[in-house]
């Protein structure tokens, strides 16, 4: 069912100079999901995410939201369409305040929402006692706290994650992975992009593997899980052939 | 002591008149990385235009009233003119995505062209400043002087600096101008249309210079075409001291930057001056090269 899919990417590519880091790429997000793209350093995963909030300009093929074609849509207008972005490296505004940044996420909004504010507090406390901390303060972990936080002020339908779990010591990362989850559950659809393949395929519904810009495997997580060929190129497993 | 108090009023005078000029400096600078080269040609463009508005409405009377309708009317016509700058010579530029020196020629040109056009307008010889804008009555407090010029000056510099203070931290569109100056594309991710930002500094920053012009005419009476120089740069190094970008340090500057002129003037010559702005310069891009305020909270990657 097509209404079912909120987010359709198709053919798309993405260059940067001569070098084309997209290489012609199609997925889709339906509403409910977690979508996990995974893959090496330099496969275009970012790029990808990059492309759909407009930071960067496609090439060619089409980006589409719910029935909106989003391609050539400028970067500041995706997130009042419903799509938000947390990118890579967290990108917190780091001469603000927690709260200010997180403040700045409900930009497009009217008035700031009491219970959204609230429930964004509920799913990260450590945030609330560090409101009025420097946001460049705050360790590695409670940034990448304060990065999806913001991205929720504004109630996306989508989230984009882009490598949540990077540089955070494995207690934490369970920690923001069942947030994922939460947020998941609370209706949010969410496109996750992983080097921690076996945390995202153990969280995401369905996965696609990027390789230098192309999808080399999909499917869903359940299958990946199990196949031969990602457990021994993502998941460090070897076959006894 | 007398040339110290003596001093340290001029020296508030010009660095109340500086830090205004210095903040269009620094916000260009936060959010576009680009040294605006037109800014000071703005000054001179106020000085001019609050000249002419001066001429029309207030020659035979003086007052409040027709000061408000030159310092407003001047305003209008520097903001517009800024607007008009942002979108003829660094807008195009950005759009089609040209590197940053491009900018910088695109500044320079434009300054160009403001002063030649001044001198076209206006004419290749100095103007007076009419001295009937303020009351020219002076208080003299345990043997300082203080004209009325340089009271109004010094105290509206401060009440301008705080409006802006108060805009840039408390409302959203201020707290958008910080997260812009922070990072433009983190700030699109949040929805700020980082023209609409660009726009509004603008805006700012030339209302300011428009202010700051007029108090240039106020205070030394005299107006010629290539002024700006003279002004922006003492505005601009004002800015690098305090922090380049960083808008308190702008104010700071520009106080601090006038009253070291002043002390130079009154202890060492007013010759001297130019030259130890440069010695002072030096001097801070040598030991404190991110100015007096510059220094960021370091951002963990
Ligand atoms: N600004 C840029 N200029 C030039 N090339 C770039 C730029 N950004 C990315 N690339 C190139 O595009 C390719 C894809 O990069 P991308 O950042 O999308 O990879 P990624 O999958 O996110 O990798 P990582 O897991 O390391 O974050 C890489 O080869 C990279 O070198
Ligand atoms: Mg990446």
């Amino acid at each position: 069912m097509d209404n079912d899919r909120l987010l359709i990417v198709e053919d798309v590519e993405v260059s940067y100079g001569n070098i084309q880091a997209v290489k012609g790429i199609s997925f889709d997000v339906r509403k409910g999901e977690i979508v996990a793209i995974l893959g090496a350093n330099g496969a275009g995963k970012t790029t990808t995410l990059r492309a759909i909030s407009g930071l960067h300009k496609i090439e060619k093929g089409s980006i589409r939201y719910k029935s909106f074609e989003i391609t050539s849509v400028p970067a500041y207008k995706i997130v009042s369409i419903g799509i938000s972005h947390a990118p890579e490296g967290r990108r917190i505004f780091g001469t603000l305040n927690v709260r200010e940044n997180i403040l700045l996420g409900a930009y497009t909004m009217q008035s700031i929402d009491d219970e959204r504010l609230h429930w964004v507090y509920s799913l990260f406390p450590r945030l609330q006692e560090r409101q009025n901390q420097l946001a460049g303060t705050l360790s590695g972990g409670e940034q990448q706290m304060l990065a999806i936080a913001r991205a929720l002020m504004s109630k996306p339908e989508m989230l984009l994650l882009d490598e949540p779990s990077l540089g955070l010591a494995p207690i934490l990362v369970k920690t923001i992975f069942n947030v994922i989850k939460e947020i998941n559950n609370a209706g949010v659809s969410v496109l996750l992009v992983e080097q921690n393949a076996r945390l995202a395929l153990q969280l995401a519904d369905r996965a696609y593997v990027l390789e230098v810009g192309k999808i080399a495997i999909s499917g869903s997580t359940k299958d990946l899980l199990s196949s031969t060929k990602v457990q021994e190129a993502y998941l460090g497993k070897k076959s006894n052939r | 002591m007398n040339t110290f108090f003596q001093q340290l009023v001029n020296g508030l005078t010009i660095g109340g008149i500086y830090a205004l000029i210095a903040l269009g400096y620094t916000m260009v600078y936060g959010v576009m990385k680009l040294i605006n080269f037109a800014h000071g040609d703005l000054v001179a463009l106020a000085a001019y235009i609050g000249l002419t508005i001066f001429m029309k409405v207030g020659t035979s009377s003086s007052g409040l009233s027709i000061l408000l309708i030159v310092l407003i009317g001047t305003i209008m016509i520097i903001v517009f003119a800024g607007m008009m700058l942002e979108l003829i010579a660094y807008r195009p530029l950005r759009n089609a995505g040209a590197p940053r020196l491009s900018a910088v020629v695109s500044a320079l040109g434009a300054s160009m062209v403001l002063e030649n056009g001044m001198m076209l307008l206006w004419g290749p010889n100095l103007k007076i400043f009419p001295s009937n804008i303020l009351p020219s009555s002076t208080w003299s407090i345990g043997g300082v002087i203080i004209s009325s010029a340089q009271f109004f000056i010094i105290v509206s510099s401060l009440v301008f600096m705080l409006l802006l203070h108060l805009f840039i931290n408390k409302t959203k569109l201020g707290t958008a101008i910080r997260a812009a100056a922070i990072d433009q594309e983190a700030a699109q991710l949040m929805g700020i249309n980082v023209n609409r930002v660009i726009v509004t500094i603008f805006v700012l920053g030339s209302g300011l210079a428009a202010i700051g012009g007029i108090f240039v005419g106020i205070y030394y009476r005299e107006v010629y075409f290539n002024m700006g120089w003279l002004y922006g740069l003492n505005a601009f190094v004002a800015a690098i001291v305090g922090g380049i970008g960083n808008i308190p340090g702008a104010m700071l500057g520009g106080i601090l930057l006038g009253v070291f002129n002043a002390f130079i003037s009154g202890y060492v010559s007013s010759s001297w001056s130019e030259a130890f702005t440069f010695i002072l310069l030096i001097g801070i891009l040598i030991f404190r090269p991110t100015g007096i305020l510059g220094e960021r909270v370091a951002e963990k990657v």
